[in-house]
C-alpha cells in the first residue's frame, strides 16, 4: 500500500503552504490585507496538518505540525520592517504579483494532492481519512481562489502604470 | 422648532430639505430671514420623522453662516496655498488631469467622494470618473460607514437595497439592536422606537453592544461581546434557531438556498462555546436567541459595532441569515435594517459613486456593463470592469506606492478619518501626488492639498438624497452660498467641460446642466433595476416631503433581485473575500432566491498583550458628525461636547489609579492621543474614544484623534475598515485637578457616579415643540 506517499506529499504541500504566506506576510507589511490574511491562512493550514497527523502515523509518515510554525523573531521583524520601507515603491506591487502568483500554484498543487489522498482514502475504504480529507481539501480552493482573486485586483494597476 | 432670537417663525421663508448630519432623513424646513438661515422646523407630514428632529438638525445649521467657511479657491504656490480664482485653480486642476492621461494613462487617477453630496452630484461624479477619466479608483469614506450594509445585502439577497421599512418600528414585538445606537446616530428613529416602548404591548428589545447606550439601559436583554467576537455570537443566536426548531421550515425550502452548509457550519456554535469567546453569559445569549426565535415579528438594525468590526460581512450576513430562517421579511414589523451612518451614503451606493457599477449594475456581468454603455454612449471597454472598484484603503495604497498621482478629495477629511493617521498624512503628504481637495472648510486634508476647491453645502443649492430607509427628499437651495463658493455639481460639470469629455458620437459625456437635469439622467440609468426613481419627481416630492423607491419594503412576495441575470455581484466567500465566478453562482442559485452564507469565527488580527492589555474601540457621540467640520462651529452642539475624553469601565479604571477627569495618555502599537478620563458602565476590558476630534481647532501636536491609534486593517468582503479592535493602553499623566472629562452625560458616555454637572443646552439651546392629538 502506498498511501503513506499522498499522505507526504500532502504533508509538504501544506508544511510549505504555510511557511509561504508567513514569508508573504513578512514580503508584504505594507499590503495591509495580504499581511493579516496570510496569518489567517496560515494558521488553517497548521491546523489541516494536525488533522493530518493522526493519519499520518496510522500509515507511517511523520506529520509535525510545528514544522510550519512561523519563524518569529528578530529576522521575521527585520524582514517586515524591511518591506514596510520598500513598500513605498512601486516595484513592491510587481513583486505582490509575482508572490500570490507562486502562492497561487503552490494552492493547485496541495488541491492536487488532497484529491490523490481522497480517492487513495476511498480505494483503502479509510471512512476517517476521506471525512478529513473532505474537510480540509476545500481550505485550498478558496485559497485559490483568494489568491487569483487578488491576482486580478493588484495586476491592472502594475501592468498599466 | 428652533430659531434665532427675535425670528417671527411667520414672516420668514420656509424652504424645505431634510437632516444633513446623519442618515435617518429627518425632512425639515430652513428658515430664511433676509437671505439668511434663521433656523429650522420639522415637517410633520413626514413619513419619516412626523415633524420631530433630533440635536444635530436643530443646531448644526449655524455652521453654514460661519465666518471660516471657504471662500475662494485656493492653489500651492512655493510651498503655501494662496487664494486664487476659479480659471487658475480649474486651470491646474485640469493641466495635471490631462498630463497625467497622457502618460501613465487613467489609472495615475483616483477619486475619494462622501456619503455628503447629493444623487446628482455622485451621479455626475460617477460618469465623469468612469466614463470620462476612464478610471476604476472610484470611492468614497462611505467605505468608512456604509460598505458592509451594501455588501452584506447583496451576499445575502443577490443585490443591495434596504428590505425594511421604519415603519417596522411601529409593528414589531422584538426589536433586536447590533452594534447600532439610534438614541445618539439617528435620535429620531430612537424616539419611534421609545413611543413603542412607553405604549401598549411595548417589543421587547435586544442590544448586543460593548457600552452602556440608553439602548442597553432599556434592552430586555443586553450582551456586551468582548469587541471583535461578534462573528461568535451570531454564529451561535443562529445555532440556537436550528436545534430549537425556531425557523420557517416552509419559507426557507422554497425562498432560500444553502441551508445545508449553514447548519453543518453553525452545528458546534453553542451559547457555552460563544460565551467563552465572546465573554458574556450563555444564559442571556440564549434568553436574546429564546426571543429571536419566538418573534411573532422580528426587526433588526445594523449599524457600526458590527460594520467597522472584524468580520463584519459575515456578522451582518448571520443577521440576514436570521430573518431568512424565521421568514421574517417584506411584512409590517418584520425587518432587517443594513443602516447607513451618513446622510446620503445610500445614493453613493445606488449611483456608482462608491465600489459599485451605477444602478446596481454588476461589474463581472456583461450584459450590465454593455447596458450602461448604451446609457452613457461609450463603448463597454471604455468603463472599466476587470474587477471591482478599488477600494479607498487601496487607493490609499496605491498614493503610497506611487501609482496613483491625482487624487480628488470631495467633501471629506481623510487626514483625520481614515485609520493610522501617521500613516495617512505621509501618503497624502507625498510629493509625487496632486491633491485636490474639495470643501467647504480648511480642513486637516486642505492643508495637504494642492488645489483647494470652495464648495456649497446644504441650503445653498438643489438636489435630492436617499435616507436609510429608502426614502428619498428634494433639498431646495435655501440661501446664496458664501463668496465664490459652488455648488458640488457645478463644479464637476465645470472639470467636464473644460476636459471635453465626449461620447462615443462626439456629444458632450455629461448631457445635463443642473439638478433636475441630472435627476432626470439618472431616472434613465437606474430604469428598470432594482433601485429605480423612474416614479419620482422633483414635483413628486415636494408634494410628498419625501418618497421611497422600491415601495415600503422590499420583498414582500420573497422575490429578491437574486437571479443570475439581475443580481449585483455574484459573491464571495466571507472569510477571504475571493469572489465567486458566474457559473459557481448559477450552480448555487439559478431561481434567484435569498442565500444564507456563513462563515467560521477567526480570532480578530490584533489580540491585546502585555504592553497594551485593552481592547480599543471608537465611535460617535450624539452631538457631533464625522471630525466636527460643522458641528462644532454650532455652539450648543460644541458646548455639549466640547474636547475629547476616554471612557473606561470602573475596573481598568481603578486597576490604573484613574478617576473620573484624570488626564491620561492612551496608547496603541501606533500611536498615543491625550484625554480625560469617564468612567462608565461600558464592559470591562474595553476602552472608547470619540473619533470626532483631530487638529483643525487643536493648536499643537498630533495628541487627539482616535484615528492615531487604529489599525491599517479592513474587512476581507466590504474592505470596511476596523475601527473598533486596536490593542491600547491608558496609563495616567496627571491628576484631575477639578477638571471633569469633557463628555456629555445624556449619552453612552454617561458617567457612573454623579460628576456634579449635567450637559444641559443653555438658553440658546431652547426649541419649541408643538404636539397635535
Amino acid at each position: 500500500m502506498k498511501i503513506g506517499l499522498a499522505i507526504r506529499d500532502v504533508r509538504d504541500a501544506e508544511t510549505e503552504l504555510a511557511e509561504e504566506l508567513g514569508r508573504i506576510g513578512e514580503r508584504h507589511r505594507a499590503d495591509h490585507d495580504v499581511y493579516h490574511l496570510s496569518r489567517t491562512l496560515a494558521s488553517l493550514h497548521r491546523s489541516n496538518l494536525e488533522t493530518l497527523a493522526p493519519f499520518g502515523e496510522r500509515y507511517g509518515i511523520t506529520v509535525d505540525p510545528t514544522n510550519a510554525e512561523p519563524a518569529g523573531g528578530l529576522l521575521a521583524r527585520a524582514r517586515e520592517k524591511a518591506s514596510e520601507l520598500s513598500g513605498r515603491r512601486p516595484e513592491g506591487a510587481l513583486l505582490l504579483l509575482s508572490d500570490l502568483r507562486h502562492l497561487h500554484l503552490l494552492y493547485a498543487e496541495a488541491s492536487v494532492n488532497w484529491v490523490l489522498l481522497a480517492q487513495g482514502a476511498q480505494a483503502i475504504r479509510d471512512a476517517e481519512l476521506l471525512q478529513a480529507v473532505t474537510r480540509c481539501h476545500p481550505e485550498t480552493l478558496r485559497g485559490m481562489k483568494w489568491t487569483l482573486t487578488r491576482l486580478k485586483t493588484a495586476a491592472p494597476q502594475v501592468l498599466a502604470g | 422648532m428652533h430659531l434665532d432670537p427675535g425670528i417671527d417663525p411667520d414672516t420668514v421663508r420656509w424652504v424645505e430639505t431634510a437632516s444633513i448630519l446623519h442618515s435617518n432623513g429627518d425632512a425639515l424646513e430652513i428658515a430664511v430671514h433676509e437671505g439668511r438661515m434663521a433656523g429650522v422646523r420639522g415637517i410633520a407630514r413626514s413619513r419619516v420623522n412626523h415633524g420631530r428632529l433630533g440635536p444635530k438638525d436643530l443646531y448644526g445649521w449655524q455652521a453654514n453662516g460661519s465666518a471660516d467657511r471657504l471662500t475662494r479657491p485656493l492653489v500651492r504656490q512655493g510651498g503655501d496655498l494662496v487664494e486664487s480664482d476659479w480659471d487658475t485653480a480649474m486651470g491646474a486642476v485640469v493641466d495635471r488631469s490631462r498630463e497625467l492621461l497622457d502618460d501613465p494613462g487613467p489609472s495615475a487617477m483616483a477619486v475619494y467622494t462622501t456619503g455628503q453630496l447629493f444623487l446628482e452630484e455622485y451621479y455626475t461624479q460617477a460618469v465623469i470618473a468612469r466614463a470620462g477619466i476612464g478610471t476604476n479608483h472610484v470611492d468614497g469614506n462611505t467605505r468608512l460607514c456604509t460598505a458592509t450594509a451594501g455588501e452584506a445585502l447583496k451576499e445575502s439577497f443577490g443585490c443591495d437595497g434596504q428590505p425594511g421599512s421604519y415603519t417596522d418600528v411601529d409593528h414589531a414585538d422584538v426589536i433586536v439592536l447590533y452594534g447600532h445606537n439610534p438614541a445618539e446616530t439617528q435620535a429620531v428613529l430612537w424616539m419611534r422606537m421609545l413611543d413603542r416602548l412607553e405604549g401598549a404591548d411595548p417589543p421587547a428589545l435586544i442590544c448586543v453592544d460593548p457600552r452602556p447606550t440608553p439602548v442597553a439601559e432599556r434592552a430586555t436583554v443586553h450582551l456586551a461581546p468582548r469587541t471583535g467576537t461578534n462573528l461568535a455570537l451570531l454564529n451561535a443566536l443562529v445555532h440556537e434557531m436550528i436545534a430549537n426548531g425556531w425557523i420557517d421550515e416552509r419559507y426557507v425550502a422554497r425562498h432560500s438556498v444553502g441551508f445545508e452548509k449553514l447548519e453543518a457550519r453553525t452545528r458546534s456554535c453553542t451559547p457555552e462555546w460563544a460565551a467563552r469567546i465572546c465573554d458574556v453569559d450563555a444564559g442571556d445569549i440564549r434568553a436574546a436567541a429564546r426571543h429571536i426565535g419566538t418573534a411573532q415579528r422580528l426587526l433588526q438594525t445594523v449599524l457600526q459595532g458590527v460594520y467597522q468590526s472584524h468580520q463584519a460581512t459575515a456578522t451582518a450576513c448571520q443577521v440576514n441569515n436570521l430573518a431568512i430562517l424565521r421568514g421574517m421579511l417584506g411584512r409590517p414589523g418584520c425587518g432587517v435594517l443594513q443602516m447607513n451612518g451618513q446622510p446620503t451614503a445610500q445614493n453613493t451606493r445606488e449611483t456608482g459613486a462608491n465600489g459599485d457599477l451605477p444602478g446596481f449594475r454588476n461589474w463581472a456581468n456583461d450584459a450590465h456593463v454593455a447596458d450602461l454603455a448604451r446609457v452613457w454612449n461609450v463603448e463597454p471597454l471604455q468603463i472599466p470592469h476587470w474587477g471591482p472598484s478599488t477600494h479607498a484603503m487601496e487607493i490609499f495604497r496605491h498614493v503610497e506606492e506611487g501609482s496613483v498621482r491625482f487624487l480628488w478629495v470631495t467633501g471629506t477629511n481623510p487626514a483625520a478619518s481614515l485609520p493610522e493617521l501617521h500613516r495617512i498624512r505621509s501618503v497624502l503628504a507625498r510629493e509625487s501626488l496632486f491633491l485636490v481637495v474639495q470643501d467647504i472648510f480648511p480642513t486637516e486634508t486642505t492643508q495637504l492639498a494642492d488645489v483647494v476647491l470652495p464648495a456649497a453645502t446644504w441650503g445653498e443649492k438643489t438636489g435630492t438624497f436617499t435616507n436609510a430607509d429608502r426614502t428619498v427628499h428634494i433639498s431646495e437651495k435655501a440661501v446664496e452660498p458664501p463668496g465664490e463658493a459652488g455648488a458640488d455639481l457645478d463644479i464637476f460639470l465645470d472639470y467636464a467641460r473644460r476636459m471635453d469629455f465626449r461620447d462615443k458620437d462626439g456629444a458632450p459625456l455629461v448631457k445635463w446642466h443642473d439638478a433636475e437635469s441630472g435627476f432626470e439622467a439618472w431616472k434613465a440609468c437606474s430604469a428598470g433595476r432594482p433601485c429605480d426613481y423612474a416614479a419620482i419627481t422633483y414635483g413628486r416630492l415636494r408634494e410628498t416631503a419625501g418618497m421611497q423607491w422600491g415601495g415600503e419594503r422590499l420583498y414582500a412576495d420573497a422575490r429578491f433581485f437574486a437571479t443570475p441575470g439581475v443580481c449585483e455581484s455574484y459573491g464571495r466567500d466571507l472569510l477571504t473575500g475571493a469572489e465567486l465566478e458566474e457559473t459557481e453562482y448559477r450552480a448555487l442559485n439559478p431561481d434567484g432566491k435569498a442565500i444564507l452564507k456563513a462563515a467560521d469565527y477567526v480570532a480578530p488580527h490584533e489580540l491585546p498583550t502585555e504592553d497594551h492589555p485593552l481592547l480599543l474601540t471608537t465611535g460617535r457621540t450624539l452631538y457631533h458628525f464625522h471630525t466636527r467640520t460643522k458641528t462644532a462651529r454650532a455652539p450648543q452642539l460644541q458646548a455639549a461636547a466640547p474636547d475629547v475624553w476616554v471612557e473606561l469601565s470602573a475596573q481598568d479604571a481603578a486597576e490604573r489609579g484613574l478617576a473620573e477627569g484624570d488626564l491620561a495618555e492612551v496608547a496603541s502599537p501606533r500611536g498615543s492621543v491625550r484625554a480625560r478620563v469617564r468612567v462608565t458602565a461600558l464592559r470591562a476590558g474595553v476602552a472608547f474614544l470619540p473619533f470626532h476630534y483631530g487638529y483643525w481647532d487643536h493648536a499643537d501636536g498630533h495628541d487627539r484623534a482616535a484615528n492615531e491609534l487604529t489599525i491599517t486593517d479592513w474587512d476581507p468582503v466590504s474592505k470596511q475598515p476596523l475601527y473598533k479592535v486596536s490593542a491600547a493602553q491608558v496609563s495616567k499623566i496627571s491628576d484631575a485637578g477639578g477638571e471633569t472629562a469633557p463628555a456629555p452625560t445624556t449619552t453612552a458616555s454617561r458617567p457612573l457616579r454623579d460628576i456634579g454637572r449635567q450637559t444641559r443646552g443653555d438658553a440658546s439651546a431652547l426649541v419649541e415643540e408643538r404636539i397635535r392629538a
